[in-house]
């Protein structure tokens, strides 16, 4: 048993300052979203929709424009992704078992899924 | 501690839906189906890094029937991700918070959603024709 106040307590010890870590990530991440998605949806209308062919595709993501923002992009999204996700699963699945299994499985398919995007994006602009 | 089923609030059985409350789920929801948008993109992606003959796979899936709905999808439920986002940036700011203004942004938000759908589709009809 401990004569500190709980207030001492929380003051020097614990998770002080981290607290807001989340929330904050979660809104640079989405400032940063805002527009690339934009940039992103009129991108893949142009590529995917208008047909583009694999060397203009190519062509676009081997310009430093498009691989920088393809980066950020990638990155941003699957911060956004993982943060909003644990949100989702914290607030609604209590059994301590399920939730940490999808609190694995989140953050696992997080990484796998950036590491895997930012590859391929790194891949076809260096023409692999 | 002990779990039992007690029941939940807010009480979902006689619980009368509002505009903002109706909003704030469409936004979670909304959210996670945009991780299979996510998992598109990875394979896309992927697709493209392994060659041509893959990216043609890609490319063949995106513009079937079901890419193209998926696409409509997505694109509408980023549209009103993103929307909605810029409302939330908005009342972390501390702006917005009254009744009237919580009302005013929502309908705004929505309208603003579906602006956004019409621009970008205009724009994907455009390169569907002319690309």
């Amino acid at each position: 048993m401990s004569i500190q106040t709980p207030l001492a307590r929380v003051r020097h010890l614990g998770s002080a300052k981290e607290g807001v870590e989340h929330w904050w990530w979660q809104r640079l991440t989405a400032i940063l979203l805002v527009p690339l998605s934009l940039w992103f949806v009129a991108s893949i209308w142009w590529l995917v929709v208008g047909g583009a062919t694999y060397e203009a595709f190519q062509d676009w993501l081997s310009g430093p424009v498009a691989a920088i923002l393809m980066l950020i992009f990638v990155g941003a999204l699957f911060y956004h992704l993982k943060l909003g996700l644990q949100t989702v699963i914290e607030d609604y699945v209590h059994k301590k078992a399920v939730k940490w299994t999808f609190m694995i499985m989140i953050n696992l398919g997080c990484i796998i899924g950036a590491v895997a995007a930012l590859y391929s994006t790194v891949a076809v602009a260096f023409g692999s | 501690m002990a779990l039992r089923d007690r029941p939940l609030s807010p009480h979902l059985q006689v619980y009368r839906p509002q505009l903002t409350s109706v909003l704030s789920i469409f936004h979670r929801l909304t959210g996670v189906f945009l991780t299979t948008g996510a998992a598109m993109l990875c394979c896309w992606l992927l697709t493209a890094a392994a060659g041509p003959e893959y990216y043609a796979w890609s490319q063949w899936f995106l513009t079937s029937w079901l890419g193209y709905a998926l696409l409509a999808a997505w694109s509408y439920c980023l549209f009103y991700h993103l929307c909605n986002g810029i409302r939330h940036l908005f009342w972390d700011v501390g702006i917005g918070f009254s009744l009237r203004a919580t009302y005013a942004s929502g309908v705004l938000m929505v309208l603003a959603s579906f602006g956004l759908m019409g621009l970008s589709w205009g724009l994907g009809l455009y390169f569907y024709f002319t690309g």
